[in-house]
C-alpha cells in the first residue's frame, strides 16, 4: 500500500529509490564527503596558503586559459561543422558525422601520446612547424591543441539538434521581407542558436578544465610553465602531500559543481534536455 | 458491479482537484462525467480505477471497500485518451496482455482475443502493430484490451478526444452498441457535452472539483442547477437584470415571472436558449416586437439577431425549413417570445 | 518591389531553391572545405599516426607487443573493470530512471544534479577521493589495513574509480527518454493486472532497449578508456594493476614508442567500434524517442 499518497501508484518506488540513494551515496557522495572531510583537517589559513601558492596559481592560469581558448576555437569550428553537417550535402558526410564523436570515444591516453607524437619536433606536424619557429609540443600551445581535440564534439553535438529542428519558415519570412542571406543568418538564425551555443561552449570548457590524460603527455609538465592543475594534484599525492592535493582537489570540485549548475541552467534555458 | 464514491477529496500541491464528491452508479449503467478542463473529472475517474489515491473519502465497488485497493485488485478496465497501447506488441498481444498476466491457457487466450477482435470489427489485424493503425482503430483495440479480462467496470478517459470529428461520431455510436451488448457498468469522462448527451443515460457535471448536477441528459438540459451548467450545456443567451417587483423581472419589453421568494432589487441572470425563442411574422400571443438585425446560416439552423429596442439584442434559432417557409428577412419586423428560461441570483 | 521579389521566389522554387534561402555556392563549398580540413587535421591525422607508428617495426613486432604477458593482463583488467562498470551502472541507470520518471516527489532536480555530478568532476579528483577514503592515509585506511583488505593499488579501487567516472552514463540517457515516453503504458499494464516486474519486463524495457544499449556503449567506451582516475588509484604495478591505458603510458614513458602505439591501436579499434555502434544504435534510439503520434485521419470502420 502506498503511504505516500501523492507519489504515484506504480509499484517499485521503495526498491528503486532505495537502491538509487544507496548506490549514489556509496559511489559518489561518501567519497566526495571524504574529500571535504580531509580538507577540513586544515585550518582556513593553511587551506588558502595551499591553493594560492604561486605554483598552484600558475597552474590555474594555464588550465583555465588553455581551456578557454580551446573552447572558443571549438565554438567557432564546431558551429561551422554543425552547420555543414545539417544543411549541406557532400560525399562522406555520414562518415564525418560519425567521426565527430572520436575524441569522446578515444581513450585520453591514446589521444595524449598521439598528439604528442604528431606535434613533437620530429612529428609529422611538429617537424613542419619547427622551421617556422613554432613549437607546439611541451608548450602551452600544445596543451591548447589537446584541449581543442577533446572538446570538439561538444559544441557540434549541442548545436546539431537545434539546427535540425529550426523551422525554415523564419528564414523564408525574412527573405520575403527583403532580407539578404547574410542578414538573415546573422540576425535571424544565429540568435536562435545562441543558448545552445553557449551550452556547448560550457560543456567543452568544463571537460577541458578537468582533463588529464590527453594533456599530460604533450604538456611538458614544467612547474610554473606547463603544469596543469590536475597534474599538480597527482604530483602532490606522489609526494605524500595529502594536504596540498586535497586542497586543490576541493577547489577543482567546487568549480565542477558550479559549472554543472551553470550548464544545467543553460540547458533548461536553451530548451535542451541533458546531453552527453 | 456498482460504483459508489463518498466524500472524495484529492489535491495536488495545494490545487484542489476533487472536492467532496459523492455519487452512486448502478450496475450496468452508462454514465458520463462531463466538465471543462481542470474540473477534476479525470482525477475522479483515475481514483476509481486505482491510478490515484484519494486524500480522504471512500470508494466502494460492489459494496466492497476499495479505496486503497491496487488497480489490479479492482477488476476494472481503463481506456486512456491517448490509447497507451503497448507499442512493441501486436494487436493480438495487446489484447491478450490482461489474460496472459492472469496465466490463462493459450487456448482460452486465443479464443477470447478473437472474440474481441470480431466485437471491435478488426478481424485480420491481429499481427499489426499500433503504429500501423489509424487513431480510431487504435482506440478500438484499447477498448478490446480493457475488456479482455472481463472487468466489471469500464472506465474511459476522454476516449475520443484525440480523434477527428467524423471518427468521434462513429465511435460514439459504437460504444453505445457495445454497452448494449456487454452490459458492463461504464463511466466515461468527456468535455464534449454533445457526446455526453448522445451516449450516456446519466450525466454527472463537474466544475472546480465538485459535482454540480447529477441527472439525465434532459434534466441537465432543461433544468440546469447552476449558472455554470446553464451556460456550459447547449447554446445559451443570458440577460442581466434585477427583480422589479415581487415575482417579476423586466428587461426591455420582456416580462419574466420569477420566484416570488427573491427580494426586490435582487440582481439576477436569466438564461435562455436561442431555440426557445418563439419567433413569428405576425403577432400571436404574449410576444414582443423586434426587428431582425442579422441572419446567420448554421447548417440545419438559422440564427437571427433580434433588436428589441433600447439597444438590447437577443438571438433566436429557427430550424431552416421553418425559417425559409416563414420568409424572414433582414430588417423585417417580427414578434418574439421566450418560452423557456432559468433564473439564477447573482452574487453582488 | 515586394511583388517582384515574391514572383521571383516562386519561379525559382520550381527549379532550384530560392537563392536567398541558402548561402551562395562558393560560400557553401568554402565552409565544407573548412570543416573537412578541420576534421582532417584534428581527427584523421591522429588516427593515421596511431596506426603508422604501431606498425613501424612491422607486423611481427606489433603482435608481440600485444601478446606480451603484461599487455595481456592489462587487457584482462580492462575487460573486468568495464564489465563491472557497465553492469552496475546499468542497473543503477534503470533503477534511478524508474524512480525519477514514474513517481512524484520533491527534490527530483537535486537528485538528478547529484547523479550528473561525476560527469563534470576531473578524472584526477575522481581518483583522489577514493585514495582519501581507502588509501593508507585515508579515512578507512587503518581499518582496511587491520583486516588486510586492499582497495587502493588493487582491483577493487580501480573498479570503484571507474564506477565513479562512468556513473551517470546510462542514467543520463534513460531519464529523458523515459520522461518523454510517460507512464501511461505502465498504468495500463497495472490496471490490466500486471505486477511491477511484469510491467517492467514486458512494457517498459522493450520501449527503452535502444536507449539502454546506447548508454551501455558510452559507458563501456569510457570505462575501458579511463586514464586519469585509474592512474591515481592503481599504483602502476606492471602486470597487476595496469589497465590498457596505463600500460600504454608505461611503454611510452620507457620510450618504447612502437609498442606503446601497438597497444594504443587496440584501444583505437575499440573507439572505432564504439563509433560504429553509436551510429547504428543511434538511429534506432532516435525512433524510440518519438512518442506514438495521435493520428487524426479518419478511418473506415
Amino acid at each position: 500500500m502506498n503511504r505516500f499518497k501523492n507519489t504515484g501508484v506504480l509499484p517499485g518506488f521503495g526498491l528503486t529509490m532505495g537502491f538509487t540513494l544507496f548506490y549514489l551515496g556509496l559511489i559518489v557522495l561518501i567519497p566526495l564527503a571524504a574529500l571535504i572531510l580531509k580538507s577540513s583537517t586544515l585550518t582556513w589559513t593553511q587551506f588558502v596558503q595551499e591553493v594560492t601558492h604561486p605554483r598552484v596559481m600558475a597552474s590555474y592560469k594555464l588550465t583555465f586559459g588553455a581551456s578557454l581558448i580551446g573552447a572558443l576555437v571549438n565554438s567557432i569550428f564546431g558551429a561551422v561543422l554543425a552547420w555543414v553537417l545539417v544543411r549541406y550535402e557532400f560525399p562522406g558526410k555520414r562518415l564525418v558525422d560519425a567521426f565527430v564523436d572520436l575524441p569522446f570515444a578515444l581513450p585520453t591516453a591514446v589521444a595524449g601520446i598521439t598528439l604528442t607524437a604528431l606535434y613533437a619536433p620530429n612529428g609529422w606536424i611538429g617537424s613542419r612547424l619547427e622551421p617556422l619557429g613554432i613549437k607546439v609540443a611541451y608548450t602551452p600551445l600544445g596543451i591548447t591543441v589537446a584541449l581543442i581535440f577533446i572538446g570538439l564534439p561538444f559544441v557540434v553535438r549541442t548545436l546539431q539538434p537545434v539546427l535540425e529542428s529550426l523551422d525554415p519558415e523564419y528564414e523564408k519570412a525574412a527573405v520575403s521581407l527583403g532580407a539578404g542571406r547574410w542578414y538573415t543568418v546573422t540576425r535571424v538564425v544565429l540568435p536562435t542558436l545562441l543558448p545552445a551555443w553557449i551550452t556547448g561552449f560550457s560543456l567543452a570548457f568544463a571537460r577541458a578544465v578537468g582533463e588529464y590524460g590527453s594533456v599530460v603527455f604533450i604538456a611538458g609538465n614544467m612547474p610554473m610553465k606547463t603544469e596543469i592543475t590536475p597534474l599538480l594534484i597527482i604530483t602532490k599525492l606522489e609526494q605524500y602531500d595529502y594536504a596540498g592535493a586535497t586542497s586543490i582537489g576541493v577547489v577543482m570540485l567546487a568549480i565542477s559543481f558550479v559549472l554543472l549548475l551553470t550548464i544545467n541552467w543553460l540547458q533548461s534555458r536553451a530548451g535542451l534536455h541533458r546531453i552527453h | 458491479m456498482s460504483i459508489e464514491v463518498r466524500n472524495l477529496c484529492k489535491h495536488f500541491n495545494g490545487f484542489k482537484a476533487v472536492q467532496d464528491v459523492s455519487a452512486k452508479l448502478e450496475t450496468g449503467s452508462l454514465t458520463a462525467l462531463l466538465g471543462p478542463s481542470g474540473s477534476g473529472k479525470s482525477t475522479l475517474l483515475r481514483m476509481i480505477a486505482g491510478l490515484e489515491i484519494p486524500d480522504s473519502g471512500e470508494i466502494h465497488l460492489t459494496g466492497r471497500e476499495a479505496t486503497y485497493a491496487s488497480a489490479k485488485e479492482r477488476n476494472v478496465g481503463f481506456v486512456f485518451q491517448h490509447y497507451a497501447l503497448f507499442k512493441h506488441m501486436t494487436v493480438f498481444e495487446n489484447i491478450a496482455f490482461g489474460l496472459r498476466v492472469r496465466k490463462q491457457s493459450e487456448k482460452e487466450i486465443t479464443d477470447r482475443v478473437y472474440e474481441l477482435l470480431s466485437l471491435i470489427q478488426l478481424k485480420g489485424y491481429e499481427k499489426r502493430y499500433p503504429a500501423q493503425l489509424s487513431g480510431g482503430q487504435r482506440q478500438r483495440v484499447a477498448v478490446a484490451r480493457a475488456l479482455a479480462p472481463r472487468p466489471e467496470v469500464l472506465l474511459l478517459d476522454e476516449p475520443f478526444g484525440a480523434l477527428d470529428a467524423k471518427v468521434r461520431e462513429e465511435l460514439r455510436e459504437w460504444i453505445l452498441k457495445l454497452h448494449e451488448e456487454t452490459n458492463v457498468t461504464t463511466l466515461f469522462v468527456t468535455h464534449d457535452q454533445q457526446e455526453a448527451m448522445e451516449v450516456a443515460s446519466r450525466i454527472l457535471i463537474m466544475n472546480n472539483g465538485r459535482i454540480e448536477q447529477d441527472g439525465t441528459p434532459i434534466e441537465i438540459f432543461d433544468k440546469p442547477a447552476t449558472h455554470f451548467i446553464a451556460q456550459f450545456v447547449g447554446e445559451t443567451n443570458f440577460i442581466d437584470t434585477e427583480v422589479s417587483e415581487k415575482g417579476l423581472a423586466v428587461w426591455g419589453q420582456f416580462r419574466f415571472s420569477v420566484n416570488p421568494a427573491l427580494p426586490v432589487k435582487q440582481k439576477i441572470r436569466i438564461y435562455f436558449r436561442p431555440n426557445d425563442v418563439y419567433m413569428t411574422a405576425q403577432f400571436e400571443t404574449l410576444q414582443v416586437r423586434a426587428k431582425i438585425a442579422k441572419t446567420r446560416f448554421k447548417g440545419t439552423i438559422i440564427e437571427y439577431k433580434l433588436d428589441i429596442g433600447e439597444d438590447k439584442y437577443i438571438s433566436a434559432q429557427i430550424p431552416k425549413g421553418v425559417a425559409l417557409a416563414s420568409g424572414f428577412k433582414d430588417g423585417q419586423d417580427v414578434y418574439a417570445a421566450i418560452t423557456a428560461f432559468h433564473v439564477f441570483p447573482l452574487e453582488s | 518591389m515586394k511583388e517582384t521579389l515574391i514572383v521571383t521566389l516562386q519561379s525559382q522554387q520550381i527549379g532550384e531553391p530560392a537563392r536567398a534561402l541558402t548561402e551562395p555556392r562558393w560560400i557553401r563549398w568554402a565552409l565544407i572545405v573548412l570543416a573537412l580540413l578541420f576534421i582532417g587535421f584534428f581527427l584523421f591525422l591522429p588516427l593515421a599516426q596511431v596506426f603508422t607508428a604501431a606498425l613501424e617495426k612491422g607486423a611481427g613486432y606489433y603482435f608481440e607487443a600485444i601478446r606480451e604477458p603484461a599487455a595481456l593482463s592489462a587487457i584482462k583488467l580492462t575487460l573486468i573493470t568495464a564489465f563491472f562498470s557497465v553492469v552496475f551502472n546499468s542497473v543503477f541507470g534503470l533503477a534511478s530512471a524508474w524512480a525519477i520518471t514514474k513517481f512524484r516527489f520533491p527534490g527530483k532536480n537535486l537528485l538528478i544534479t547529484l547523479i550528473d555530478l561525476p560527469f563534470t568532476v576531473s578524472p584526477v579528483v575522481s581518483g583522489l577521493i577514493y585514495v582519501l577514503l581507502f588509501g593508507l592515509q585515508g579515512l578507512l585506511g587503518p581499518w582496511l589495513r587491520e583486516h588486510d583488505i586492499h582497495i587502493i593499488f588493487a582491483l577493487p579501487g580501480i573498479v570503484l574509480a571507474t564506477l565513479f567516472v562512468t556513473f551517470p552514463f546510462v542514467s543520463r540517457e534513460l531519464i529523458p527518454l523515459m520522461q518523454e515516453q510517460g507512464s501511461e503504458e505502465e498504468e495500463a499494464a497495472m490496471v490490466l493486472g500486471a505486477s511491477g516486474w511484469q510491467t517492467f519486463w514486458r512494457v517498459t524495457l522493450p520501449n527503452i532497449q535502444w536507449g539502454l544499449l546506447y548508454g551501455v556503449i558510452l559507458c563501456n567506451a569510457r570505462a575501458m578508456g579511463e586514464f586519469g582516475a585509474v592512474s591515481v588509484v592503481s599504483g602502476h604495478i606492471r602486470g597487476l594493476t595496469n589497465t590498457l591505458p596505463l600500460h600504454v603510458e608505461i611503454l611510452y614513458n620507457e620510450y618504447n614508442f612502437t609498442a606503446a602505439f601497438a597497444v594504443a591501436s587496440l584501444l583505437t579499434f575499440l573507439a572505432l567500434l564504439t563509433l560504429l555502434a553509436k551510429a547504428l544504435v543511434g538511429s534506432k534510439y532516435a525512433q524510440e524517442r518519438v512518442v506514438l503520434p495521435t493520428t487524426l485521419e479518419s478511418d473506415l470502420l
